[in-house]
């Protein structure tokens, strides 16, 4: 019977992620999963990236995760969204090929020290009281370790639909696994049900490319991660189609044969992500829908197309597809369905992950209650390193609003839990004009170096980095110039006497760095990617300057702790109305509790003066 | 029977008992309405006090639990103070206006407006791949409509404060033209010296009075005239700036004067003053026959009900300056929307700090909010 600090159940993005967090951290670590090829495995469209999940990937770059490096190899075209705007919410995505994205991600996990993959079912955990101890494989061998990571994706009460079709999704005609689900179940933990669609596959070769508008990738492509400096994978393109009103006539002649339409799922599905049949009834004053084909890899004939899933029967799909330009002679390799699955309300789990009712199991992923590559393996990130701190007896380490997206993923989940897939967008993050893409490892890397997450590759590239820039910065901030000067030279600017820096000047409309290469030319040795950081740096500083006092209450708030055990309904002047809110939501910080639909400053007083009081007497 | 620790007799009194969230503060609350006399009252106390550790209430502290409770909102409480401070009929129906939560009515349509104008920002930044296109002339609208709310409210206020704090009416004309003659009509008593040289009134007086339920000082300032005089002079440029001031000006201009004053506010009033010295007409008054001043009267009230008529409900300075900032964001992402090109995550980073300074007003809006509307309003979804 093998000893390991941590296991990690389920080789998807979230058990990659958290296995070789766990590692790097310098854990004994097992990755447990069904089969070994799994690792890596793109269930879904074949990309990564793009708005708020795009930043989600540089944070898992920025403590060294894989996603990054591996999106990088596998990248056949890199498009950075919203790039005429600002960098704040410029969202960097790749297409990615399958089979590349699977190559490196084994890699990875092969090369990681300590991280031992084992190719089994987990068929049980093992319990001391309300405590993990281990996992049980395959009915007969037991595995022991201080954390347990669950990132088992759908498999709680998974069902397919396929039309009229349905059948258990996942491990088929292996009864074992149930009890792990039993166990789960066993816990009373608040569950809850949710859905998610899948379109059908096209074969490349059958589709009329010729007809179609093509995308081509950037030809400046703005990589995933921060260590990569060049293009591996050759590019392609992708392309644009539309559905029609025939194509809607289709869909709505055949409602009644989809799964979601005839009332055999009841699950709830994302708005944002909608099934053809939705989004034909919801928005029926609309005659078209854009539809992105994206092929799978270089070497498959599969295409992804992006905008019409479906839980039609398979030959009312094809009928629907073949009406579209483009895709008139199209063969179907694979029917599209709907996957309905159970959820554990993620509100049951600490900031660390930790489910409160169970010590040394957490969480990551799917089961969650969220959608998407990005937010599973930011999720196995900071599971596995809070697995990783628990085993060595270190303290939880934390992520807030205001240092990144995956702060504001982690916060979101465990105070407000979900009710449809949650996915990551820019404008959850009220911070966002500080949390950029661009500077995740300036956030976040020398977090990790203190933890003890980042290996010497990075760490040392990062410190190049930053040593270019700081002096950069420095010698900006050094050089100076009075409004008299700048006038002489050309430029507008108020006479109010006061002297501006070259940092401030590259801020302000008119100047920029060509300014700074006029004014100051001896400043002309700045690197180019470092003048494209500090550009970037500067475009808000006004508003940053502004939002910097709401950032330090918000961290004050999020640095106290509310203890489980508080009983609201005993504080002295809290309404009842409050206090069954607080008792139901659970707030984990007061930064939690201010968030709450009603809560009022002089309740906050009370729930803070309650803490101070239960501090007092811990420490008299 | 009220009888202390001991059994002894203290009043034969009576007991109202409110059970918990019945009563004003939504505590168990029991009132005992016994005989006035000094001695029984303090013996209850005592035996409150001892018998029971009770103490006396703080200023303010009922009022301070109800709203801890839940039992009043802020703006509530506030009115409550005024409502109980009001001295005219103004005042009360203003206060009970405000208690009856008519500021959530006002401020439900802002905070409608402003989860739309964010959704469409956030349309257009979160979900740009969705070809849902432009909406720069919708967000404007939506945010002009708060905008011009927000300017409204805040001009409507001065009124609204002024029912409070009363309203200011100068008297200006002329030289002679017998605005302290008018002013002392008014007051009933000799508040000005009054002559028929013209120049008299050299400094600023002051008549306090209600004027149809309002609050309202007259103000009588010197006659405008070109003068050599350095007093006078001084006293001119005086009333000249407290008259711009003022709410409303009443014009004097006599019957026999030529020339006209225009007025420089079209809710000014302007009268013919000494109408007995000359033709008769509309707007004719007259201190020595009487003639016109209840018309006069009833014009005042009239002006001054229009300024507080406005639909607008906001009363306090708190509110005030939340308004304020919350216009200044608007303003900001309106002029950046009407640059043509605009950084969108600004344009959302102003409205969210509107939203945010409107807070106290609109309450909360969260992310889920204009999520929602994202997504009930556009197909979104590849």
């Amino acid at each position: 019977m093998k000893q390991y600090d941590v296991i990690v159940v389920g080789g998807g993005h979230a058990g990659v992620e958290a296995a070789l967090a766990a590692g790097r951290m310098g854990c004994a670590t097992a990755l447990v999963t069904f089969r070994q090829d799994d690792l890596g495995v793109m269930s879904c469209n074949p990309a990564f990236g793009g708005l708020g999940k795009g930043h989600l990937v540089r944070e898992i770059d920025a403590l060294d995760g894989a996603m990054g490096q591996a999106a990088d190899f596998a990248a056949i075209q890199y498009r950075l969204l919203n790039r005429s705007k600002g960098p704040a919410v410029q969202g960097p995505r790749v297409q990615a090929d399958r089979a590349r994205y699977r190559t490196a991600i084994s890699d990875i996990v092969a090369q990681a020290s300590r991280v031992d993959v084992i190719e089994a079912e987990v068929t049980a955990l093992s319990l001391t009281g309300q405590t993990v101890t281990g996992v049980q494989l395959n009915g007969d061998t037991t595995l022991n370790a201080t954390s347990v990571v669950l990132t088992t994706g759908t498999f709680l009460g998974g069902k397919v639909f396929i039309g009229e079709q349905t059948f258990p999704a996942g491990r088929m005609g292996n009864s074992a696994s149930t009890i792990l689900a039993q166990q789960l179940r066993g816990l009373g933990l608040p569950m809850g049900r949710l859905k998610t669609g899948t379109p059908p596959r096209l074969r490349g070769s059958s589709i009329d490319w010729a007809a179609l508008e093509t995308q081509p990738g950037d030809s400046d492509p703005a990589y995933m991660s921060f260590l990569t400096s060049r293009t591996i994978a050759p590019q392609i393109a992708c392309a644009i189609t539309h559905t029609n009103p025939r194509t809607h006539d289709i869909v709505r002649e055949n409602l009644s044969r989809s799964a979601m339409y005839g009332g055999q799922i009841e699950g709830v599905g994302p708005r944002y992500c909608p099934s053809i049949e939705d989004k034909i009834t919801r928005f029926a004053d609309k005659t078209s829908h854009q539809i992105f084909l994206e092929p799978e890899g270089l070497d498959s004939d599969t295409v992804y197309p992006n905008g019409i899933s479906t839980s039609l029967p398979a030959e009312v799909q094809a009928e629907y597809v073949k009406s579209i330009q483009g895709l008139e002679q199209v063969e179907i390799l694979q029917p599209g369905y709907a996957i309905e699955y159970d959820y554990i309300d993620p509100r049951a789990l600490d900031l660390s992950l930790q489910l409160s009712a169970l010590e040394g199991l957490f969480m990551a992923g799917q089961i969650n209650g969220t959608t998407g590559y990005e937010e599973a393996g930011a999720q196995g990130l900071v599971a596995g390193l809070n697995a990783a701190c628990r085993a060595q007896g270190r303290a939880p380490l934390q992520f807030g609003r205001a240092d990144s997206y995956i702060g504001v993923m982690i916060d979101d989940l465990t105070a407000r839990g979900v009710s449809e897939p949650y996915r990551m967008f820019t404008s959850r993050a009220e911070y966002r004009l500080s949390l950029r893409a661009d500077n995740a490892d300036q956030r976040l890397t020398a977090l990790g170096v203190q933890w003890g997450c980042i290996g010497p590759e990075r760490q040392a590239a990062f410190e190049k980095k930053m040593n270019t820039l700081e002096s950069a910065r420095a010698e900006l901030r050094a050089r100076s110039f009075t409004p008299g000067q700048l006038r002489s030279a050309g430029y507008k600017i108020s006479e109010d006497g006061v002297r501006r820096s070259a940092l401030e000047l590259i801020g302000l409309s008119g100047f920029g760095f060509e300014a700074i290469d006029v004014l100051a030319p001896e400043l002309g040795e700045i690197p180019q990617d470092t003048r494209e950081q500090i550009s970037k740096e500067v475009v808000y500083s006004a508003y940053l300057q502004r939002q910097e006092s709401q950032i330090a209450a918000l961290r004050s708030d999020e640095a106290r702790a509310i203890q489980d055990d508080i009983v609201y309904s005993d504080i002295n002047g809290l309404s009842r109305e409050l206090a069954d809110k607080l008792t139901r939501a659970r707030p984990k910080t007061m930064a939690q509790a201010a968030r709450i639909d009603g809560m009022t400053p002089a309740a906050l007083v009370l729930i803070l003066a309650r803490l101070k009081d239960r501090d007092r007497r811990s420490t008299a | 029977m009220l009888r202390d620790g001991s059994g002894e007799r203290l009043d034969s009194a009576l007991v109202v008992a409110f059970a918990k969230g019945a009563s004003f503060t939504g505590e168990d609350v029991a009132e005992l309405m016994v005989h006035g006399s000094l001695a029984t009252v303090t013996a209850i106390e005592r035996c409150l006090a001892q018998d029971h550790g009770l103490r006396m209430a703080q200023p303010g502290e009922f009022t301070r639990r109800a709203l801890d409770n839940g039992m009043m909102d802020l703006t509530q409480v506030e009115a409550l103070s005024d409502l109980l401070e009001a001295e005219t009929e103004s005042q009360r129906r203003q206060a009970l206006r405000v208690l009856d939560g008519a500021i959530g009515k006002v401020v439900a349509g802002w905070r409608a407006h402003l989860v739309k104008a964010a959704a469409l920002v956030e349309t257009s930044i979160d979900f740009v791949e969705e070809d849902v296109g432009n909406f720069d002339a919708e967000i404007l609208a939506e945010l002009r409509a708060v905008a011009d709310g927000l300017t409204a409210e805040i001009a409507g206020q001065r009124a609204r404060e002024r029912v409070q704090t009363g309203f200011e009416v100068a008297l200006v004309g002329p030289v002679n033209a017998g605005k302290s003659s008018l002013l002392n009509a008014l007051a009933g008593r000799e508040a000005a010296i009054t002559s028929d040289i013209a120049g008299t009134t050299r400094d600023v007086l002051e008549v306090r009075m209600d004027v149809g339920g309002y609050a309202v000082t007259f103000l009588d300032t010197a006659g405008l005239r070109d003068t050599a005089e350095q007093v006078e002079a001084i006293g001119i440029a005086r009333g000249r700036a407290r008259a711009e001031q003022a709410d409303l000006r009443i014009i004097l201009q006599p019957a026999d004067y030529i020339g006209t004053v225009s007025p420089s506010d079209p809710q000014d009033i302007v009268v013919r003053s000494k109408s007995d010295l000359g033709p008769a007409s509309d707007d004719g008054i007259s201190v020595v026959t009487g003639a016109g001043l209840d018309w006069l009267m009833a014009e005042v009230t009239n002006r001054l009900s229009q300024m507080t008529a406005r639909d607008g409900v906001t009363v306090r300075a708190r509110h005030q300056t939340a308004m304020k900032d919350g216009l200044a964001a608007i303003s900001n992402a309106i002029d950046k929307i009407g640059s043509g090109s605009y950084i969108e995550e600004l344009v959302a980073a102003d409205i969210r700090i509107a939203i945010t300074a409107l807070d106290s007003l609109i309450g909360v809006v969260d992310v889920e909010d204009v999520l929602g509307d994202i997504f009930s309003s556009f197909c979104i979804g590849k």
